[in-house]
C-alpha cells in the first residue's frame, strides 16, 4: 500500500501543478496549492507507515502552516479584490518589465 | 692631487631655489619687481661663483678622469642601475662656467629690458628654470639624466618662446619648438634604447670605456646609434632638418633669445656629440654626417639672413649658421675645436643679441611716445643709431668683427681652426666629402662677413629713418643694461686667446698676444678616447689644404678676406638709400626666395604636417570614433542591451507562467537526480 | 479488502482533484477538493495514521476550505461566471510538463521499487498500544520536536495579525 499511495501522492502532485499554470482565478490557484500540499502530506504518511512515526509529526506541521499560509492569502486576495474588482490573475501583471 | 668639488650640487640647486622663490613671487605678489630683481640674478651670480671655484681647483688637481658624484639611486631595474649623479671633468665644468657666466650677464641685462612688463617675477621664474635644466644636462653622469635636463631646457624654452602667450602667434611659435624638438628627442631615446642593449649601461664613464672593444669601426650599430643622437642634436640644435623653430622663437623677450637661443640651449647638441666622441670616433659615417649636415646648415642659414629685414631674424639665423660651423668640428672628431666655437659664439652672439636687444628696447620707447605702429625689429626703420646709442654701437661692432672671423678677436680663433680642421681631416675613405665642407665653410664664413656687416649698416650707419618726433625720444638704454654688453664685449676680444694655435701664434704681427693651445690641452682627458680611435683607422692628418696653402698662410687669407667683405659691403650700402618698412615692397626674385628662407616651412607644412593632420583625422573618424566608440564600446552595449531585452521579455507579470517556470525547472532538476 | 477500499478512496481522490481543476464555478471546484480531502483522510486511517485522519477532516476540510467557501461567498464569485480556464497552448504545455514532472516524482519517491517495511509498522503499532492514537504522535512531538511546535505557534501569531491587519477595509 505505501508504494500506491506513492504513485498517488505524484499524480495529484502533477494535477495541482497542472492546476496552478491553467487557471485564472486566483482562489482556485490556491485550492490548486493546497491540493499539492495534501500530496505531500500523502507521502510523508506513506513513508511513515514504512519508516516511522516521525512522518506524522512532519504532517502535522504542514498542516499548521497550510492553514496559516491560507490564511495570509486569502486576506491578500481580498485587499486586492477591493482595489481591482476581480480576482481574475491576468490583470496582476504589475511586475511585468 | 685630486679634485674635490666645493658644494657642487650647489651649482645645479640654486638656480632651482631661484625658480621657487620667483614662482611663488609670480603667483602670490607679481607686483613686487624687488624680489626677482634681487633673487633671479643673484643666485645666477652665486653658482658662477661656486662654478669658478670649482674651476680653480680642478685648475690645480691635474684630473685624468672625471669625478662622478652619485646623489641617490633613481632607477635601479635589474642589471641597470641609473643614479641622479653629476660628472665634473674639463668638458662639463668648461660647459656650466659658460652657462652661469653668460646666463648672468642676461640676468642682469633682463633687469632692465623687462622692467615694465608685468610678467617680471614669471620671466625670472622661467629663466632660472632654465638654467637649473641647462646645468642638470652638461653635469649630469648618464644619459638619462641628461636626458631629464634636454627635455626640460626643451620645456622652458616652450615657456620662454610664448611668454607673450596673449599674442597667438608668439604662443605658437613655442608650440612650434616644443613639436619640433620632440621629434628630436625621439632620435635621442632611441639611441639610449640601443646603447643599453649593446652595452648593459648608460653612464658616460662606463659606456666610453667599453665602446672602443665593444664596437666595429663602422660598424651598423655604432653607425646607428650615433645617428640617433645627432638627430637629437639636430633638433636642439637647430641644424637640418629640424631649424625650423630657431628663427621663429625669436617671438621670445630678446634676452631669452640670447640665453636660450645663442649661448646655451642650441649649444646642448654639440655638447652631446663631443661628450659622445668615441661614439662618433668610431662610426666615420655618422661623423661624416655630422659635419655635412653642420657645413650644409651653416651656407643654407647664412643666405636666408642675408635677405632678412627683421633685425632678430639676422642674428636667429646667424645662429643656425654658426652652430653648423660647431658641427663641422665635433663631426669631424676636432672636438676642442667645437667647443672652443662654442665659447666664443656664446659671447659675441649673446653680445649681438643683447645689443640688438637694447636697440629694440630704444626703438620702443621711442613708438611709445609717438603711439606709432612700426616694427621696432625692422632694421628697415631704424639707420644712424650710432649717434644716439654710443655703448651699443661699439660694442656691437666689437661682436661683428668677433662673428666674421677678424683678428684679434674671439671668433677669428675659434672659426678659424674649425676651418683649418675641416682642411687637414680630408682624409680616409669620406675625405671628398670633407674637401667639400671645407669649401663650404669658406663660402658660409664670407657670407657671415656680409650679412652681418649689412645688419650694422643699415642699423647703425646711414640715416636716421624715424620720423622727428621719435628721434626726441631716443637714447641710449640704462647702465644696468650696457654694463653687460660691455662685459661681453672685452670676453669677445680676449676669449679667444686662450687658444691660439701654433699657426698663428709663431707668425710675427698676428702672433703678437698671449698666446697658447690651452683649451686644447685642458679638454685633452675628455677627448683622449676619441683621439686615439680617429688616429687608429684614419692615420695623419694633412698639412695642407686642398686648394694648396698651410695652415698659417689660411689663417691670414682668411682674415683678409673677411676684413676686405666688410669694407666692401660698407663701402656698396653708403650709395644705398632704403626705405622705412612700411613704405617698402615685399622683395622678389631670388631675394625673394632668401627672404621666404626657401619656402622651407611651406614645404614642410604641405609635406608632413597636412598628411599628418588628415591621416590624423581619418584615424580619428573611422577607428576611433567609428570602430572603438560606435562597434566595440556603443556596439558591445547595444548587443546586451538587446540581449537583455529578449530575456526581458521572460517577465510577463503572469502568474500562470511563473508557476509554469518554477515547474519546468522542478522537472529539470528531478531529471538530473532521477535519470 | 483493504486494497480494494484504497483503490476506491484513491479513485475518490483522483476525482475530486480533476473536478477543481477543471471545475466550472469555484464553488463547484471547492467541493471537489473537499471530496477529495475526505478520500485523503480515509487513506490515511488505512495507512493507520488515525490522528492524522483527524486533523486533516478537522482542520483541513472543515477549516481552511470553509474559509475558502467563506471567501468565495465574501467576494461574490458565483454568479455572472465567466470562464476562467487559459488557452488550449497553456492546459497542452502544463499538462505535458505536469505529466513528466508527476512521473519524476514518482521516481524520485522511488515508489516502484520503495521499501514497503523497513521496520515501520512495527512501531507504528507499538506507540499505538503505548500511547494511543493521539499520543503516539503527541509524545514524540513534545519531546524530540519540541521546538518546532513552539515556532510554529508564533507563526500562526503572524498569520493571524497578518490576516487581519490585510483584510481590513480601512487600516
Amino acid at each position: 500500500m505505501v508504494t500506491e499511495s506513492l504513485i498517488l501522492s505524484a499524480i495529484l502532485f502533477s494535477i495541482g501543478v497542472l492546476g496552478v499554470v491553467i487557471r485564472r482565478n486566483a482562489i482556485i490557484l490556491f485550492m490548486c496549492i493546497e491540493l499539492m500540499l495534501n500530496a505531500v502530506n500523502l507521502a510523508f504518511v506513506a513513508f511513515s507507515r514504512a519508516v516511522g512515526i516521525e512522518g506524522q509529526v512532519f504532517v502535522f506541521f504542514v498542516m499548521t502552516v497550510a492553514a496559516a499560509e491560507a490564511a495570509v492569502g486569502l486576506a491578500i486576495i481580498i485587499s486586492i479584490f477591493r482595489h481591482t474588482e476581480t480576482v481574475d490573475i491576468k490583470n496582476f501583471n504589475l511586475l511585468r518589465w | 692631487m685630486t679634485f674635490e668639488p666645493i658644494l657642487p650640487w650647489a651649482i645645479v640647486l640654486l638656480p632651482l631655489l631661484g625658480f621657487a622663490v620667483n614662482g611663488a613671487t609670480a603667483f602670490l605678489a607679481p607686483e613686487r619687481k624687488e624680489i626677482p630683481t634681487l633673487v633671479g640674478p643673484g643666485v645666477l651670480a652665486l653658482a658662477f661663483v661656486l662654478a669658478v671655484l670649482n674651476f680653480v681647483r680642478m685648475l690645480g688637481a691635474d684630473l685624468h678622469d672625471p669625478v662622478i658624484l652619485p646623489y641617490w639611486s633613481w632607477m635601479p631595474v635589474g642589471a641597470l642601475q641609473i643614479d641622479v649623479a653629476l660628472q665634473f671633468d674639463q668638458l662639463s665644468m668648461l660647459m656650466a662656467l659658460i652657462v652661469t657666466g653668460v646666463g648672468s650677464l642676461i640676468h642682469v641685462f633682463s633687469i632692465g629690458y623687462m622692467r615694465e612688463d608685468p610678467g617680471y617675477a614669471r620671466y625670472f621664474a622661467y629663466l632660472n628654470l632654465f638654467v637649473f635644466f641647462m646645468l642638470v644636462l652638461v653635469l649630469a653622469a648618464n644619459f638619462p639624466l641628461m636626458f631629464v635636463g634636454w627635455e626640460g631646457v626643451g620645456l622652458c624654452s616652450y615657456l620662454l618662446i610664448g611668454f607673450w602667450f596673449k599674442d597667438r602667434e608668439k604662443a605658437d611659435a613655442g608650440k612650434k619648438a616644443f613639436i619640433v624638438n620632440r621629434i628630436g628627442d625621439f632620435g635621442f631615446l632611441v639611441a639610449m634604447f640601443l646603447i643599453f642593449a649593446n652595452l648593459g649601461t648608460l653612464d658616460f664613464v662606463s659606456v666610453f670605456r667599453a665602446a672602443p672593444a665593444a664596437f666595429t669601426y663602422g660598424g651598423t650599430v655604432v653607425t646607428a646609434i650615433t645617428l640617433f643622437l645627432f638627430l637629437g642634436a639636430t633638433g636642439k640644435s637647430a641644424q637640418i632638418p629640424l631649424y625650423v623653430w630657431l628663427p621663429d622663437a625669436m617671438a621670445g623677450p630678446t634676452p631669452v633669445s640670447a640665453l636660450i637661443h645663442a649661448a646655451t640651449m642650441v649649444t646642448a647638441g654639440v655638447y652631446l656629440v663631443a661628450r659622445a666622441g668615441v661614439l662618433f670616433a668610431l662610426a666615420p659615417l655618422s661623423s661624416t654626417v655630422v659635419a655635412g649636415v653642420g657645413a650644409a646648415t651653416a651656407l643654407l642659414a647664412a643666405t636666408i639672413a642675408v635677405a632678412q629685414y627683421d633685425i632678430k631674424k639676422v642674428l636667429a639665423y646667424s645662429t643656425v649658421s654658426q652652430l653648423g660651423y660647431m658641427f663641422i668640428g665635433v663631426g669631424l672628431g676636432a672636438y676642442a675645436a667645437g667647443i672652443f666655437h662654442l665659447m666664443t659664439h656664446a659671447f659675441f652672439k649673446a653680445l649681438l643679441f643683447l645689443g640688438s636687444g637694447a636697440v629694440i628696447h630704444a626703438m620702443h620707447e621711442a613708438f611709445h611716445h609717438t603711439h606709432s605702429d612700426w616694427d621696432p625689429q625692422d632694421m628697415r626703420n631704424m639707420g644712424g643709431l650710432r649717434h644716439y646709442m654710443k655703448i651699443t654701437w661699439i660694442t656691437m661692432w666689437i661682436a661683428t668683427l668677433a662673428i666674421a672671423g677678424v683678428w684679434p678677436f674671439a671668433g677669428f680663433f675659434s672659426k678659424d681652426e674649425i676651418i683649418w680642421q675641416a682642411a687637414a681631416r680630408a682624409v680616409g675613405p669620406y675625405a671628398g666629402w670633407v674637401q667639400a665642407i671645407w669649401v663650404v665653410a669658406m663660402a658660409a664664413a664670407m657670407l657671415t662677413a656680409f650679412y652681418m656687416t649689412r645688419l650694422m649698416v643699415m642699423t647703425f650707419h646711414g640715416e636716421n629713418r624715424l620720423g622727428a618726433e621719435e628721434r626726441k625720444h631716443l637714447h641710449e638704454v640704462p647702465r644696468v643694461m650696457t654694463v653687460p654688453l660691455l662685459v661681453l664685449a672685452v670676453l669677445s676680444v680676449v676669449g679667444g686667446w686662450v687658444n691660439v694655435p701654433h699657426a698663428v701664434g709663431d707668425l710675427p704681427l698676428l702672433g703678437w698676444i698671449p698666446h697658447s693651445e690651452w683649451l686644447h690641452e685642458w679638454l685633452h682627458p675628455v677627448t683622449a678616447a676619441a683621439d686615439r680611435v680617429i688616429e687608429e683607422h684614419l692615420g695623419a692628418f694633412r698639412d695642407a689644404a686642398p686648394l694648396g696653402g698651410g695652415a698659417s698662410f689660411w689663417a691670414v687669407a682668411s682674415f683678409l678676406l673677411a676684413v676686405a667683405i666688410i669694407l666692401l659691403t660698407a663701402r656698396a650700402y653708403r650709395g644705398v638709400t632704403i626705405r622705412p618698412a612700411v613704405e617698402s615692397a615685399p622683395p622678389t626674385g631670388l631675394r625673394g626666395v632668401l627672404y621666404n628662407k626657401w619656402y622651407v616651412d611651406e614645404i614642410y607644412d604641405a609635406a608632413v604636417v597636412r598628411p599628418i593632420i588628415a591621416a590624423s583625422r581619418g584615424l580619428w573618424r573611422w577607428v576611433d570614433q567609428g570602430l572603438i566608440d560606435g562597434l566595440l564600446v556603443n556596439g558591445a552595449a547595444r548587443l546586451f542591451g538587446r540581449l537583455g531585452l529578449v530575456g526581458a521579455r521572460l517577465q510577463s507579470g503572469q502568474i500562470n507562467a511563473y508557476a509554469f517556470a518554477i515547474a519546468v525547472g522542478v522537472l529539470i532538476l528531478l531529471g538530473f537526480v532521477v535519470l | 479488502m483493504t486494497t480494494l477500499l484504497f483503490y476506491l478512496f484513491a479513485a475518490l481522490a483522483l476525482g475530486g482533484a480533476l473536478g477543481m481543476v477543471l471545475g466550472r464555478t469555484p464553488i463547484a471546484s471547492l467541493l471537489s477538493l473537499v471530496s477529495s480531502l475526505f478520500s485523503l483522510a480515509a487513506i490515511y486511517v488505512l495507512l493507520e495514521a488515525h490522528f492524522i485522519a483527524a486533523i486533516q477532516i478537522i482542520v483541513y476540510a472543515g477549516a481552511i476550505m470553509v474559509l475558502f467557501l467563506f471567501v468565495i461567498m465574501l467576494l461574490n464569485l458565483g454568479h455572472d461566471y465567466q470562464r476562467d480556464l487559459r488557452e488550449f497552448g497553456w492546459i497542452a504545455a502544463g499538462s505535458i510538463v505536469a505529466g513528466l514532472g508527476g512521473y519524476a516524482v514518482m521516481r524520485a519517491l522511488r515508489a516502484d521499487d520503495a521499501v514497503t517495511d523497513m521496520g515501520g509498522s512495527i512501531l507504528i503499532e507499538t506507540a499505538l498500544r503505548e500511547f494511543n492514537a493521539v499520543g503516539a504522535v503527541a509524545v514524540p512531538m513534545f519531546r524530540s520536536y519540541m521546538v518546532p511546535f513552539e515556532l510554529t505557534s508564533i507563526l500562526l501569531l503572524v498569520a493571524i495579525v497578518g490576516a487581519v491587519l490585510l483584510a481590513k477595509r480601512r487600516v
